[in-house]
């Protein structure tokens, strides 16, 4: 083992090499595989067709989330609901009948801890520090929120990793993200993350694993670090890392599938080993810092089409890059945009809380906040989508529930809903949706749909003021 | 998956360049839960126009495709080769291919051929009325009229096709390596294995570990 000082993704990846290849390339062994009905059919079906097995169930977790919707599940007598778009409907119970013929521990649609596959997996404790995490999903970078390294994979690798429990990786480059300060009054996780994206680019971490550091990421939750590494993909990275620490183990504690007894111990022993050493090197250093960052939201199609909730539609030829110029007024055409509006100027007829970005209970306490003794603005579909049973269950325990509802917002059945158009939660053409999700693309919420990504909080805003609002003059 | 030492016989004679993962596999298939029967969607656009050289029965069922420039650029979907190697195609030669596209081709058992813009108009030429042979052995496309275009292929992938290797029977031969790796795991960090707790959550099918 070297002595050279080493990064936390550099700690991680060393303890996963089981081979390494002569070009470079390493088979890595992964800890931990999630599984949703979407990419995993294929992979499943390869399996069978070769008479292979799945190798390591007992590190595997299967859940289903992007095809669910989001209204009841069951009818009065408890029976479960028929799902009426027969591919999405095909898709689950596919999904249903893989996990039984191979073994795979299985979370239900109509099990309370049901939710979006990166919701769950920290949530139960499955996602643990200095693991490898892997998902056909590329916002699986959100659970490198714990310290582990996570990535999203392609189906093909899905079923290398079901059959082998290993991938073949070459390394990343290391940047780190440092983010000094304390955050202002009414500024989030989110916003901590757009602003970033918005400093290095949509494409600025390609190639890279980001470690995000610094004094805001430390002081942040493990919910607030999962908002930052889960859109650490929408900054182009291969994944993004925080240093686990006495937040860490405090939020993992007792969680259903973390280890207990001596093991727990022998883990927080090896956990903290784990963050860089002092004097370890990064390929590429980015600093900001808080006092730059303000409640900030997407104006165009990309997320690094960041600005500040005070600030006005950007004139496209204020870019230096023409390239940037052409996107800008492309994005601002599907926007219906014009520069030189003021953000708080622009009328908005949807607001979606939920997604792996922004549906965990502190999420949705924020919101409430906002909403609590308000009423959603006429014209204004406003909707609630928990990350998982068990944070809807935790809300309605705090009356979280009632606040949504009296204020007019839909509460509704956990899932991936409206972040992505594959269930029926759908953005019209040409209609605006304030929307705490990840993505801005076009057509991402539904063809033509608008999309502005935002913060809970200040999504909650928007809902009772009808259009994009300032957070910080409604709390 | 099958070995794949030469390709032969008709090839549809498209040249089209820039063709896209949305041309090959529109996004409306990615609901589906199989690999196979993705030919069915395979240059739906392209078919739903009339005299399209995919419902040409001179061409209908060919193993090779000809096309242009950029193949398979666009969203990374794994799909586009699932439908390809569904409808029977075995070979793409392309003066480019996008570099994702070409990792899932071979994935699935396609070769893509580059060969110069020269090369693919003298094929196109031929394929008219000829068969096309790809010879994975020689490293050659030949036609019966005394062609003969050398090509490269990464030497990892070349052997993966001729001995029908996918890359998940490869590391599935490393079995001690990953065993042996797994033991030193399970002693230094043993609470990877034993998950606690897993209450609620459903075991199906357990014992087919
Ligand atoms: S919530 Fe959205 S981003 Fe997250 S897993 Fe579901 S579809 Fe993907």
């Amino acid at each position: 083992m070297s002595h050279q000082p080493r990064t936390l993704y550099e700690k991680v990846w060393d303890a996963h090499v089981v081979e390494p290849r002569d070009d470079g390339s390493c088979l890595l062994y992964i800890d931990r595989h999630l599984v949703h009905e979407v990419t995993s059919p294929q992979a499943f079906e390869g399996l069978r067709s070769n008479g292979r097995r799945v190798r390591r169930p007992d590190l595997t977790l299967a859940v289903p989330d992007h095809n669910l919707p989001t209204t009841a599940r069951v009818d009065a007598s408890g029976r479960e609901l028929p799902i009426a778009d027969r591919d999405s409907a095909e898709q689950l119970d596919a999904l249903r009948r893989n996990v039984a013929e191979f073994g795979v521990p299985y979370i239900d649609a109509l099990a309370a801890e049901q939710g979006i596959v990166h919701v769950v997996g920290p949530e139960q404790g499955f996602t643990l520090p200095g693991t490898t995490v892997v998902c056909g999903d590329s916002h699986t970078s959100a659970h490198g929120a714990l310290g582990a390294l996570a990535f999203g994979i392609g189906t093909s690798e899905v079923e290398h990793v079901l059959a082998t429990q290993t991938l073949i990786l070459s390394p990343s480059k290391t940047m780190e993200v440092r983010v000094d300060g304390t955050l202002g009054f009414g500024v989030s996780a989110k916003d901590v993350v757009l602003s970033i994206i918005g400093r290095i680019g949509a494409a600025g971490g390609t190639g890279y694993v980001i470690e995000f550091t610094g004094e805001v990421i430390r002081n942040l939750s493990v919910e607030g670090r999962l908002t930052i590494a889960n859109m650490s993909i929408e900054g182009g990275a291969r994944a993004g890392m925080i240093a686990p620490d006495e937040t860490t183990f405090a939020y993992l504690k007792g969680r259903p599938m973390a280890p207990t007894g001596t093991d727990w111990d022998r883990a927080v022993e090896w956990w903290r080993t784990l963050p860089s050493d002092a004097g370890a090197r990064y390929d590429r250093n980015v600093t900001l810092s808080a006092s730059d960052i303000a409640p900030v939201l997407t104006w165009g199609t990309s997320p690094e089409d960041v600005v500040a909730i005070t600030g006005v539609v950007p004139e496209p030829e204020s870019f230096a890059d023409p390239s940037k110029q052409a996107a800008a007024r492309k994005s601002l055409d599907y926007m219906g945009l014009t520069p030189g509006t003021r953000m708080q100027d622009v009328a908005v007829q949807h607001v979606f809380i939920g997604s792996c970005t922004n549906s965990r209970i502190e999420d949705l306490r924020a919101a409430a906040q906002v909403a609590s003794g308000r009423r959603v603005a006429a014209g204004v579909r406003a909707m609630v989508v928990p990350g998982s049973g068990l944070v809807k269950r935790q809300a309605e325990a705090e009356g979280l529930d009632r606040v949504f509802t009296e204020a007019g917002f839909e509460w509704r059945e956990p899932g991936c809903s409206m972040c992505l158009a594959m269930n029926p939660d759908k953005v019209p053409a040409g209609e605006r949706c304030a929307s705490t999700s990840n993505r801005n693309f076009v057509g991402r919420q539904g063809p033509g749909a608008r999309t502005h990504l935002l913060s809970p909080a200040m999504a909650a805003a928007a809902a009772v003021s009808g259009r994009l609002t300032d957070v910080r003059d409604l709390i | 998956m099958e070995p794949v030492t030469r390709v032969a016989g008709t090839a549809y004679p498209w040249g089209q360049k820039n063709v896209d993962t949305d041309v090959i596999i529109p996004a409306h298939w990615l609901k589906t839960i199989k690999r196979s029967g993705l030919g069915r969607g395979a240059f739906e656009v392209v078919r739903a126009q009339p005299d399209n050289i995919f419902d040409d029965p001179r061409y209908a069922g060919s193993p090779i495709l000809i096309a242009g420039d950029n193949f398979g650029c666009g969203s990374s979907r794994e799909h586009a080769a699932w439908a390809l190697a569904d409808m029977g195609v075995r070979a793409v030669i392309a003066p480019s291919f996008s570099d994702i596209f070409s990792g899932n081709a071979f994935k699935n058992g396609i070769v893509t051929v580059v060969l110069p813009q020269d090369a693919i108009d003298r094929l196109i030429a031929v394929a008219q009325d000829g068969e096309i042979t790809v010879d994975l052995e020689t490293m050659t496309v030949t036609t019966p009229y005394q062609d003969r275009f050398p090509f490269t292929l990464d030497p990892f992938r070349r052997r993966c096709l001729m001995e029908g290797l996918d890359e998940v029977g490869l590391t599935l031969a490393k079995d001690t390596a990953i065993s042996k790796f797994e033991e030193a795991m399970h002693r230094h960090r043993p609470w990877i294995k034993d998950r606690s707790g897993n209450a609620g959550i459903a075991v199906e099918g357990a014992g087919r570990t």
